[in-house]
């Protein structure tokens, strides 16, 4: 999955923000399922039964697969606004 | 703790227009809403803290009628708690409701004799192998990442389903420059020529859906009717897709050729399924009606339910779209204001006497849409064995028929034995499918498969959330039992 941000929109100044230590950078208050998705990481956890990968489906916090662990905090990427310097990491199982 | 005259939860065109008509008549009204901002997901506010060029369908009304729904909500009295997770619904030894929510700067409480229930409807996916791979999408997914966040869902698209999202995806994604590989629709030719004459009974919208058709068309997109997705391949990521002609009961036709699209997204939806779960929490009287999309609350016509004081309204009551969903809101709202005592019985017949005639107006349509998402029979019979079936816990649908085998025989003992729908997301993805493939082995009915017990806590909460901050001096202890 290669989601990519339609060209010509006006958007906030991006920020910079982590994922598992790498620094990403999105425009401001988009959605984090949304800037990890752009930024290539689609897969976002494994599935605790089966171990398969797992990335945001419903974008609208329903689903719960996007769980991600937000500043140390487990919080589903699709309802967080990108803030500046926030340090996101896969959940551990 | 807040206490006032009406809780309202869900702020999308029924729960904000229920809240608008209450606090019109007078009540002192709390509405409580998920999102960051009203509008629900057919009015979905453009992302947070970004300026209005964002969206990129600035001309559609949609965003025109989300933006002045926010406006008047803002001009009202109505107290809005945005971004707050509502967790519980009680019926307190008092009377009326209390709902807890875990909000942005910590919990929120807040009670009132009457609650209108505004929860929407959650997207039905029919399962197919693979599809929990990374790179498959919601189709209301796809169009929350292209309305509201100005993004294509993948560089190869594949938009599957049914019903009018499937074309409205389609024609965003080409419209915004993106590439679509194929349209993938469950419904024949022949089912929609069957809804058009209800479809003519709204103009613009038809107008607008075959403007859709025109641009897919236009670019010499593959449409696919009377096809479904059979499986989706990737390691990591979705690669391709293997999809095959359906027969008439909307199952695998035997022997139909199958076709391989390479894709790195697919967008998927299957219709939806009403979220009733606030009537089901509090033991309200439900009934199946397949044509409403599943489980709906038995309503009179003002949308109160079998409990006192409890409304519902909107998609989580019924499927009937975004346009009924407002006239039956500010119904249910009048109509709380007016057992409250705030309307004689004249004015609400005078307030309510437009709405009821644009309900009965716009029913047809209504009828035609959720019929083309409504679940065809057929399209649980062909889930293969190895199907995940519930994501969260990764029970197949193998797992459900050696649950059935083993002496399960209705929704609750299928979900004890096999922790399908107990996990994060309590069964909202899987229930519906689940619930199917129990009531077909059981003959079909799903009355018989029943539903699943609502229980709190309506959504994940840390506990964090919860406990706000403390000191441990103010915890009361009790005293010890007596020796």
């Amino acid at each position: 999955m290669s989601p990519r941000r339609i060209p010509g929109l006006a958007r906030p100044a991006a920020v910079s923000f982590t994922f598992e230590g790498e620094a990403l950078a999105a425009p401001a208050g988009e959605p984090l399922a949304t800037a990890l998705a752009c930024a290539g990481h689609a897969a976002l956890r494994a599935s605790p039964a089966a171990g398969t990968p797992r990335g945001a489906f419903c974008f609208m916090g329903s689903c719960q697969e996007c769980l991600v662990l937000v500043d140390g905090v487990p919080r589903q990427a699709c309802l967080v606004p990108v803030r500046a310097g926030m340090a996101v990491w896969r959940v551990a199982l | 703790m807040r206490r006032c005259d009406l809780i309202v939860l869900g702020a999308g065109p029924a729960g904000a227009e229920a809240a608008l008509a209450a606090s019109g008549a007078g009540l002192d009204v709390v509405l409580v809403e998920e999102a960051a901002a009203a509008g629900g997901q057919v009015w979905r506010a453009p992302a947070a803290a970004s300026p209005p060029g964002l969206d990129p369908f600035p001309a559609e009304a949609e965003a025109r009628a989300g933006a002045a729904l926010r406006a008047r909500l803002a001009a009202s009295p109505v107290e809005s708690w945005f971004g707050a997770r509502a967790w519980s619904v009680i019926r307190p030894a008092e009377g009326g409701f209390r709902l807890d929510a875990a909000g942005p700067e910590g919990p929120l409480a807040c009670a009132a004799p009457r609650l209108v229930a505004a929860t929407g409807a959650v997207e039905r996916v029919i399962p197919f192998p693979g599809w929990t791979l990374p790179g498959v999408i919601g189709l209301a997914a796809a169009t929350v990442l292209l309305k509201a966040q100005g993004v294509l869902p993948g560089q190869r698209v594949v938009v599957a389903g049914c019903g009018p999202l499937l074309a409205a995806v389609a024609a965003k994604i080409l419209a915004a420059g993106g590439e679509v590989v194929a349209v993938v629709d469950r419904a024949a030719p022949a089912e929609w020529l069957a809804a058009s004459r209800a479809l003519a009974s709204r103009p613009r919208l038809l107008a607008r859906g075959l403007g859709w058709a025109l641009r897919i068309a236009g670019r010499r997109v593959p449409v696919h009717f009377a096809h479904a997705v059979r499986a989706a391949e990737g390691d990591e990521a979705l690669r391709r897709l293997r999809i095959a002609p359906l027969d008439a009961s909307g199952g695998f036709a035997p022997g139909g050729a199958e076709r391989v699209l390479e894709a790195d997204a697919l967008c998927i939806g299957d219709g939806l399924v009403p979220g009733a779960e606030i009537p089901r929490l509090l033991r309200a009287r439900l009934r199946f009606d397949r044509a409403l999309g599943g489980w709906v609350p038995e309503l009179d016509a003002e949308g109160r339910t079998s409990l006192p004081g409890l409304f519902a309204v909107g998609d989580g009551a019924g499927l009937r779209g975004q346009a009924p969903a407002v006239h039956a809101g500010r119904i249910a709202g009048l109509a709380a204001a007016q057992e409250a005592g705030r309307l004689d019985a004249a004015a609400f017949a005078a307030a309510t006497a437009p709405e009821r005639a644009a309900l009965a107006g716009l029913a047809p349509f209504a009828a035609a849409m959720a019929g083309l998402m409504a679940l065809r029979p057929g399209a649980v019979r062909d889930i293969a064995p190895e199907t995940v079936i519930c994501r969260c816990e990764d029970v197949t649908r193998g797992m459900l028929d050696a649950a059935f085998d083993e002496g399960a025989r209705e929704v609750n003992q299928v979900k004890h034995f096999t922790r399908c729908g107990m996990g994060p997301c309590q069964g909202r993805s899987c229930g519906d499918v689940a619930a199917e493939i129990i009531a077909a082995r059981l003959g079909g009915a799903r009355e018989a498969a029943g539903f699943w017990t609502g229980r709190p806590p309506l959504r994940p909460v840390p506990l964090a959330d919860l406990l706000g901050e403390f000191d441990y001096a103010d915890i009361p202890i009790p005293a010890p039992a007596p020796l």
